[in-house]
């Protein structure tokens, strides 16, 4: 695709400047025509919806939802206040930190490993990608197969080792579970973010190093790691937002929160306070309250992530 | 002892495809050798083949003495310049210097030491603070070589390291290599394209074209008997005339000795345009005039030897030029007009004669 | 790699296959059990190796449904689930299209006021609405409908930005050539900017397909007519609480059909999925 360069890197690096074509048309009314499908969707079905949340979190409905309330902060008054939701909170951040480490250590493993001998190759690549495709739930069934206590292939090998396996029973075996299946899911992801990004070291560096006496290892720590930095830190953050939301077709469907809440994570409190426990209010300040992290973390990623891209 | 020595070699693909066909020369301690050629010659193949950053697949390198097929580039003793510098980008020009001398376990003084000499002798000292993106093309390159010359290596290698300059920076920077490899006597060899480059830097010229080594020599040797035609019309600009005879256009011209079909070489400077018949030996020709090209201090004249004729298609050959063209070069500004027919001639020892398939020099 | 060391090669190839058998252990293992009989598998005693149950089970699995919760054969599903992917992607990339076109090719008024609105649904994925959606999509009446499964997926972003991005690239000289040859918005977009996007919009497309294929929430919410469910509720509601009655090789085998398309459409697609993902997260 043709295009400068000088342009390229100002739409890049300026993400909140926004620049403006040379030559324009300039019809009245056929630009509003063009964006209103867009806006139509994004007022009737993001902002409307929005602000309802924000609306709802502060009501009190009675279970007949006959007559509701409006209650300022009461609602996130109880939420602060209430263990369950703080272990939620904990909970959540816990499966965050441990699906992101393990997945991006193992993503960063294979990386180094498919770079080095067939640089520029999609041999490797193809075979390593493909369960991006595979949906939350269906990643949820495979892995509750083959971990079900009674007949899963893993089980009985664990039984073999002598570990007890009944994540039924077990909160931190089923814990174990989810992190175990959503970190599967998203070595995938990770592996080609980070095959991409040691793509982008010019090969001359890393020969250079070499010149200059590193051996692989303190290459790949003073060179490669380095360099790499700034998709390590996006993917940091991608794999935080993904354990928040997408993990909630693997719980549905593995453990549904249980046993005992062990595996409740932020999103999954929303779904089934909501949904069946009929406090729609409280749900809407839970979700309320997870806008807000989200919009925290994206804002931290634009902020932070985007300033190192460049050297 | 830092002399480097190729013997036989060669390298060669897996897919089959031969790059380097068996090349042999030797670079002295403290020489500067040039590998000079056309695009996909081989040249960076073969440099590179030096470093250790690719397999060598027959055929022996030594550097000071010692055979280095098998041993790794850390280990050599040799430092590069890159075309792209390959500077480390998230460090400073001071670490990116000092990286070498960190990884063999040098002290910290000596480090400060060797670091800002560098820095002295190639005017960077005012940004050792620095990341390479804030430096422009011309420091970036110092910084490549800062971290070269601190390693005190036995070899120095080069990757057409001036390319990415504009014409003016790299004309000086030029100049400052040859000084700095002269100040400092590393043995050094040099990759580049540019002939006029090869030329003013080096001691030793290897001409290179399809992976084998087509001459060797010192510049000067090689400008004034090239032993192919692909040397005669790469070395030189504007390219050498070349001009096809058959059998017995040449027993005509050189005498009984030499009885086959060969090519005719002739430089563009040692046409002058007469209307006098030269000295017995001599070649004369008669030329349209196609084209002047005034350039200053001397002008090019392009004339076609059939009259009228289309101008021919482009060589295929790298820095030939089409058959039935010749450029003359005369000093001075005064050129005949275009579509003027005139007569050219040169003397009998500044012609040259090659095989037919170019690849020999015939000496007359 | 630099170096040279004979045996050193091997260690990357080891790894790689480690990791690769690591990924595919699962799926292998559910083929596994879509080949063999339940009572096997119920006992614990599947073997590793494929049975010889195939057509069978798939058949059924496609045409018959189980005898369990969900009465609905996977064909059905795999159709819905097909259809509203299709819809998200074909319809998120067309109301991008225009806008982004808009955004970037006009000036008028509100123009980044308009552009910030869209830009700021990039942050909200739809779990953190999921109820009052719910809410206005059965106010509209659009529950158990295509339209109600795919409008709300719509909303985001990410499709818009990457066309404006896209189209600031474009040279500017190419729209005044088209000008001087006396073209309109309209003949422009459809001669020359559509042509250059293409590859662009062939990226997105593998990228949301799979988004819309891959969805669960949503759907789960909406749907309460069996014949209206995705194969991926399909799927959750074949595991069912008591083992004894789940019957595995279908639902194992509907895992592998559900997995199908999306994977397909990465492997043979690779190159414009690889190109589609790295450019919407930019």
């Amino acid at each position: 695709m043709r295009g400068s360069s000088p342009r390229m890197t100002a739409v890049r690096a300026g993400r909140s400047r926004i620049m403006q074509k040379q030559s324009v048309f300039h019809s009245k009314f056929l630009p509003y025509m063009l964006v209103l499908p867009q806006l139509a969707v994004v007022l009737v079905f993001f902002y409307w919806p929005a602000v309802q949340a924000v609306i709802q979190s502060f009501l009190l409905q009675d279970a007949f939802g006959l007559s509701t309330t409006f209650v300022w902060f009461d609602n996130y008054r109880e939420l602060m206040s209430d263990p369950d939701y703080f272990s939620a909170i904990l909970r959540t951040f816990l499966f965050s930190v441990a699906i992101a480490l393990s997945s991006l250590s193992l993503a960063l493993l294979l990386a180094v490993m498919a770079d080095r001998p067939l640089r520029g190759s999609t041999f490797y690549r193809t075979l390593l990608i493909w369960p991006y495709a595979v949906a939350p739930p269906v990643v949820g069934v495979l892995w509750v197969f083959m971990l079900n206590p009674s007949l899963g292939v893993i089980a009985h090998g664990l039984r073999a080792i002598g570990i007890d396996w009944n994540p039924l029973l077990d909160g931190n075996q089923a814990a174990t579970l989810i992190i175990l299946a959503a970190a599967w899911k998203q070595i995938s992801y990770n592996f080609l973010f980070f095959l991409a990004g040691l793509q982008a070291i010019p090969s001359s560096v890393i020969e250079a190093a070499a010149i200059d006496g590193a051996r692989p290892m303190r290459r790949f720590w003073t060179i490669i790691f380095p360099l790499l930095s700034p998709t390590i830190f996006f993917l940091i953050v991608v794999n935080i937002v993904y354990a928040f939301f997408e993990t909630f077709g693997i719980i549905d469907t593995m453990t549904r929160g249980g046993p005992a809440k062990a595996t409740e994570t932020l999103v999954y409190k929303v779904y089934s306070d909501g949904l069946l426990g009929g406090n729609l209010g409280s749900s809407a300040a839970q979700s309320v309250i997870l806008m807000g992290i989200v919009i925290a973390l994206t804002a931290f990623q634009f902020r932070f992530v985007e300033r190192k891209v460049n050297y | 002892m830092a002399n480097v020595v190729l013997r036989n070699v060669r390298k060669t693909y897996p897919g089959g495809f031969e790059a380097i066909k068996g090349v042999d020369f030797e670079v002295g301690d403290g020489q500067f050798c040039v590998l000079v050629g056309p695009s996909g010659c081989g040249k960076s193949t073969l440099l590179r083949m030096v470093a250790g950053l690719e397999t060598i697949t027959a055929g022996e390198i030594d550097i000071g003495g010692r055979v280095v097929n098998d041993v790794e580039p850390a280990d050599r003793d040799i430092a590069m310049v890159f075309q792209n510098y390959a500077l480390y980008p998230h460090m400073s020009v001071y670490n990116n210097m000092a990286y070498g001398l960190r990884n063999r376990g040098m002290a910290k003084p000596e480090i400060e030491a060797r670091v800002q000499e560098a820095a002295r002798i190639l005017e960077i000292g005012a940004m050792l603070d620095r990341k390479p993106r804030q430096l422009s093309g011309g420091q970036r390159q110092r910084v490549a070589m800062g971290r070269a010359i601190v390693r005190q290596p036995k070899v120095f290698l080069f990757d057409e390291p001036l390319s990415n300059l504009d014409a003016k920076l790299r004309v000086a920077m030029r100049v400052e290599i040859r000084k700095l490899q002269r100040r400092l006597s590393t043995t050094a060899i040099y990759v580049t394209h540019d002939q006029l480059e090869a030329m003013t830097l080096a001691d030793i010229l290897v001409v290179m074209n399809a992976g084998q080594v087509e001459q060797i020599g010192s510049p000067l040797d090689v400008y004034a008997k090239p032993a192919t035609t692909f040397v005669a019309s790469f070395i030189g600009a504007p390219p050498m005339n070349l001009i096809p005879l058959d059998a017995e256009g040449v027993r005509a011209r050189f005498g009984g000795a030499v009885a086959e079909a060969g090519v005719l070489g002739v430089r563009p400077e040692d046409l002058a345009i007469s209307s006098e018949p030269p000295a017995p030996g001599g070649l004369t020709l008669d030329l349209a005039v196609e084209a002047i090209e005034r350039v200053g201090p001397e002008t090019f004249v392009y004339g076609t030897r059939s009259p009228g004729g289309d101008l021919a298609a482009i060589s295929s050959k790298p820095g030939e030029l089409p058959p039935d063209e010749i450029i003359i070069r005369i000093p001075g500004q005064e050129a005949p007009a275009i579509g003027q027919r005139i007569s050219v001639v040169a003397l009998r020892h500044n012609l040259h004669l090659f095989s037919a398939d170019g690849r020999r020099r015939i000496a007359v | 790699m630099v170096e040279h060391r004979k045996f050193g090669n091997l260690l990357p190839h080891l790894v790689l296959w480690t990791g690769i058998l690591i990924v595919a252990f699962p799926v292998y293992i559910a083929f596994v059990a879509s080949t063999q009989d339940n009572a096997t598998i119920a006992n614990g005693q599947m073997s590793l190796l494929p049975g010889g149950h195939f057509l069978e089970t798939y058949y059924k699995t496609l045409f018959v449904g189980t005898s369990g919760t969900t009465r609905e054969p996977v064909g059905t599903m795999l159709f819905n689930s097909f259809v509203m992917a299709m819809m998200i992607a074909v319809g998120k990339i067309a109301i991008s299209l225009i806008s982004a076109y808009a955004i970037v090719y006009f000036r008028f008024p509100f123009r980044m006021t308009i552009f910030w609105l869209i830009f700021i649904t990039l942050m909200l994925p739809v779990e953190v609405r999921i109820y009052p959606t719910y809410k206005i999509v059965a106010d509209l009446h659009l529950l158990d409908s295509y339209a109600g499964l795919t409008l709300p997926l719509i909303a985001s972003a990410t499709a818009t930005l990457l066309f404006r991005q896209f189209f600031m690239t474009v040279p500017d000289e190419l729209l005044e050539a088209s000008r001087i040859d006396g073209a309109g918005p309209f003949r422009f977009f459809w001669d020359t900017l559509l042509p250059l996007s293409r590859t662009n919009m062939a990226a997105l497309f593998v990228i949301l397909f799979i988004l819309g294929w891959n969805q669960y929430l949503w759907p789960l919410l909406i749907t309460t007519r069996d014949d209206m469910q995705t194969i991926q509720i399909g799927i959750r509601k074949m595991i069912v609480t008591s083992d004894a009655l789940t019957e595995w090789p279908v639902v194992m085998a509907t895992a592998i059909l559900a997995m199908l398309p999306p994977v397909a459409v990465v492997v043979l697609m690779q190159k414009l999925f690889v190109r589609g993902l790295v450019e919407t997260e930019k």
